[in-house]
């Protein structure tokens, strides 16, 4: 509208130019995208734009994957840009994958214009209900003049509370309607107030159980790593000397090589975490969600007497699956500092005497070092792998990995030592997210090395983006443990379908190494086990710049241990052969722990 | 056990759809479902009667309000409340059934709202067991159609549910 005052007409934009001027507004630094016919006029407004790189992915799932893994590694919102219909579909898998593990993604889709939703157009898909079930939230934008209102609100909606991916759909024609610009520089919706600090109250109750504690464990979950707790988690477990235990998605939490750390819990988590799970007397939860994977039957978990302080943002995690003593609602790092605050002030600690043998009796689970396998002058054990990659890498390496064995043997062997190394999905348990997520986190740390740890199965879910790599020389390491199995199926199946690997033996693999280097990458084959720490030398310090493919044929036959089978307790584990038939419970010339299960 | 959740929610475009897909997708009942703008017309006032036990009714709360549209929240039942349904019953009226019909109504407190010389349409509010027992009070074959709104529910005295 023509201001008579100024005489000035404001200047009208296009759709396409105000999604462009509102992600450089978020300060993005990289938008992972596919181009589209129902993206032309946002892409065209990129071309003239260098307020941030685009990043052309291969396949819109890996868009997904790449800007989760950046966010996971970076702390700052992935943003993908995909078109209507099949771009959409395909990055659903991603989306899905940021969902289930809470990470801030913003994902901006190209839509049919909006007089021709609903008419079954050429890629029309109902983008807003295909994605609902899997996103914090979404939004069909209809008007260009409430477009960047909404993408204000999608980073703010993503990015805070109970982190999550938030869809933006925008149909073509609001792309090329012009409208003024003007980006808020804050927002506020009145429905949606995320919790900050946790209840006073609560908090003083967490503190006065925490006394009363003779076997106190803290647990902690992917939430202590969202919300950017490590520091707080670190300084509680130290300052109270209580063991801990990371779940998959809380890993570097805690330092991986302290001396309170007893490794991940759950199905494939170690003697110590999981009996300390199940026989303390205390357990203080932080941004864990009690899953199915970690505490595997409710009702067993409980059967040992356990008091529970559960701490999350998201009010839905707390006694979904396990009624808790003490919930605070809260983000996990106010709540923290609030409650070392308070243990400091009153000095409670654990019973003293209590903690003692309590840590007498954890350190006797560790003893038997649950994770020793038997090494093998023939065949390369994909645990060797791991702990020589850890060498290689000072342990200091950002980490990506697929789904299966060898994602359990990297939680297991690659000690994590800080928060948002280790980026995996652990919810959603995506095949094909390790690559694209290497990526990602690779442009997020251009400094840092990054090693994908992936399978023969899983690699192929997504190895058309090493095409990606080599377009953005990002030099990530693909780790292959390469068995020629789905192992983790082909364990399953040998446990408990009597050894019929039913559709589980890859036949006809592709030479991986002519195949890398059809992309234009550097690959090492690697069959011996005296072979592997040359190997890793060689692809992290000889070929430090360089994309290379690691070819490890490793060991078919090797199982993750210890393993908590589907339906059983976490003191009901299958043990690695040297510890077969080892008692799961206290020592008996320990203290009274009550009803033992 | 039943309970009557009272929704605030934005008056917005797929808002209904996420309440209902959160119901479908996490497996809880919807046993009826009424929504329609408030008195400000930027918001929506929602009555779910649901059942399940203390734990289901706690989660189906919990992730209501985690929806971003969604503003407040209450479970009804917590506290005297009222509830209201409304029906709509067509029923045949003819010979002796006709004035058998119109008492029936008036001892319901329902009222005819339409008229033909075969049938009757009948209006009647309620609580959801007074529709019922109206129904049942009738013989089944005179019954030619029934519809209702499922319940609406506020709490009773000075129990507020507002922003």
């Amino acid at each position: 509208m023509f201001n008579y005052e100024t005489g000035i007409e404001p200047m009208e934009i296009s759709g396409a130019e105000i999604v462009v001027r509102c992600l450089a507004e978020e300060g993005v630094e990289f938008v992972f995208g596919y181009p589209g016919g129902a993206v032309l006029e946002i892409y065209d407004a990129i071309f003239k734009q260098n307020a941030f790189k685009h990043v052309l992915v291969r396949h819109e799932q890996a868009a997904a994957h790449a800007a989760d893994a950046y966010s996971r590694s970076s702390k700052k919102v992935g943003v993908c840009l995909i078109t209507s219909g099949p771009g959409a579909t395909n990055a659903l898998t991603g989306i899905a994958t940021a969902y289930m593990d809470s990470i801030p993604m913003v994902v901006i889709s190209g839509q049919v214009g909006t007089a021709g939703i609903g008419l079954d157009a050429f890629q029309e898909v109902d983008m807003v209900g295909c994605s609902r079930p899997i996103v914090k939230h979404n939004f069909l934008v209809k008007d260009v003049r409430d477009l960047a209102v909404t993408i204000k609100k999608a980073f703010h909606i993503a990015s805070t509370g109970r982190p999550g991916p938030v869809v933006i759909d925008i149909p073509k024609d609001v792309t090329i309607n012009k409208a003024e610009f003007s980006y808020p520089a804050s927002i506020a919706i009145r429905s949606y107030n995320p919790p900050t600090k946790g209840h006073p109250g609560q908090i003083k109750k967490a503190a006065q159980l925490i006394g009363e504690a003779k076997r106190p464990l803290i647990y902690v979950g992917g939430g202590a790593v969202q919300g950017n707790a490590s520091e707080e988690v670190t300084e509680l477990v130290k300052l109270l000397n209580v063991p801990c235990t990371n779940t998959l998605m809380g890993l570097g939490a805690l330092d991986g090589t302290d001396s309170h750390f007893l490794g991940m819990p759950g199905m494939h988590g170690t003697f110590e975490a999981n009996l300390a799970m199940q026989y303390c007397d205390v357990l203080v939860a932080i941004g864990a969600r009690f899953d199915d994977r970690v505490i595997s039957v409710p009702n067993h978990f409980l059967s040992q007497p356990k008091r529970i302080i559960h701490i999350d943002v998201d009010p839905s995690s707390i006694a979904k699956r396990v009624k808790v003593d003490v919930p605070i609602v809260g983000d996990v790092k106010h709540v923290l500092t609030d409650m070392i605050a308070v243990l400091k002030e009153t000095g409670i600690r654990p019973h003293a005497e209590g903690l003692t043998d309590w840590w007498k009796q954890v350190e006797a689970w560790r003893a038997p070092k649950c994770l020793d396998y038997a090494q093998s002058e023939e065949k390369i054990k994909p645990q060797y792998v791991m702990q020589k990659l850890w060498e290689v890498t000072n342990g200091e390496a950002i980490v990506t990995s697929d789904v299966g064995q060898h994602q359990m043997w990297t939680a297991q062997y690659y000690k994590f030592r800080r928060p948002r190394q280790w980026i995996n999905s652990g919810g959603l348990g995506t095949m094909g997210f390790g690559l694209p997520a290497a990526i990602g986190a690779q442009l997020a740390n251009p400094d840092a090395q990054v090693a994908c740890i992936t399978g023969d199965g899983s690699i192929q879910m997504n190895i058309q983006e090493l095409s990606t790599a080599k377009q953005y020389h990002t030099p990530v390491k693909i780790i292959l443990l390469n068995n020629r199995y789905l192992g983790m199926v082909r364990q399953w199946q040998e446990f408990f379908y009597g050894n019929r690997y039913s559709e589980t033996y890859l036949e006809a693999l592709p030479n991986f190494e002519k195949l890398a280097e059809a992309y234009g990458h550097i690959a090492i084959r690697v069959e011996k086990p005296q072979d592997v720490e040359a190997a890793l030398r060689e692809a992290f310090i000889t070929h430090k710049e360089r994309c290379v493919l690691l070819n490890f044929i490793t060991d078919e036959g090797e199982n993750v241990f210890p393993m908590v089978q589907n339906g059983k307790g976490l003191n009901q584990m299958d043990l690695p052969p040297h510890m077969s038939g080892m008692q799961q419970s206290p020592n008996e010339n320990n203290r009274d722990y009550g009803n033992l299960c | 056990m039943r309970h009557i959740l009272s929704t605030l929610i934005e008056n917005e475009a797929g808002a209904l759809s996420r309440v209902t897909g959160l119901f479908s997708a996490r497996g809880y009942n919807i046993d009826s479902l009424t929504v329609q703008a408030t008195e400000d017309p930027t918001m929506s006032r929602m009555t779910i009667v649901t059942h399940g036990s203390d734990d289901i009714i706690e989660q189906i709360t919990k992730q209501l309000n985690k929806l971003v549209e969604v503003v407040k929240v209450i479970d009804l039942n917590e506290a005297e409340h009222i509830e209201r349904e409304l029906m709509l019953i067509k029923v045949r009226a003819t010979g002796k059934e006709r004035e058998e019909m119109k008492r029936m109504a008036d001892i319901f407190r329902g009222r005819i709202i339409d008229v033909t010389e075969k049938t009757y349409t009948i209006e009647l509010t309620g609580p959801g067991e007074k529709l019922d027992a109206f129904i049942k009070a009738l013989d089944a074959s005179a019954i030619l159609e029934t519809v209702r709104t499922g319940a609406s529910g506020i709490g009773r005295g000075e129990r507020i549910l507002k922003i």
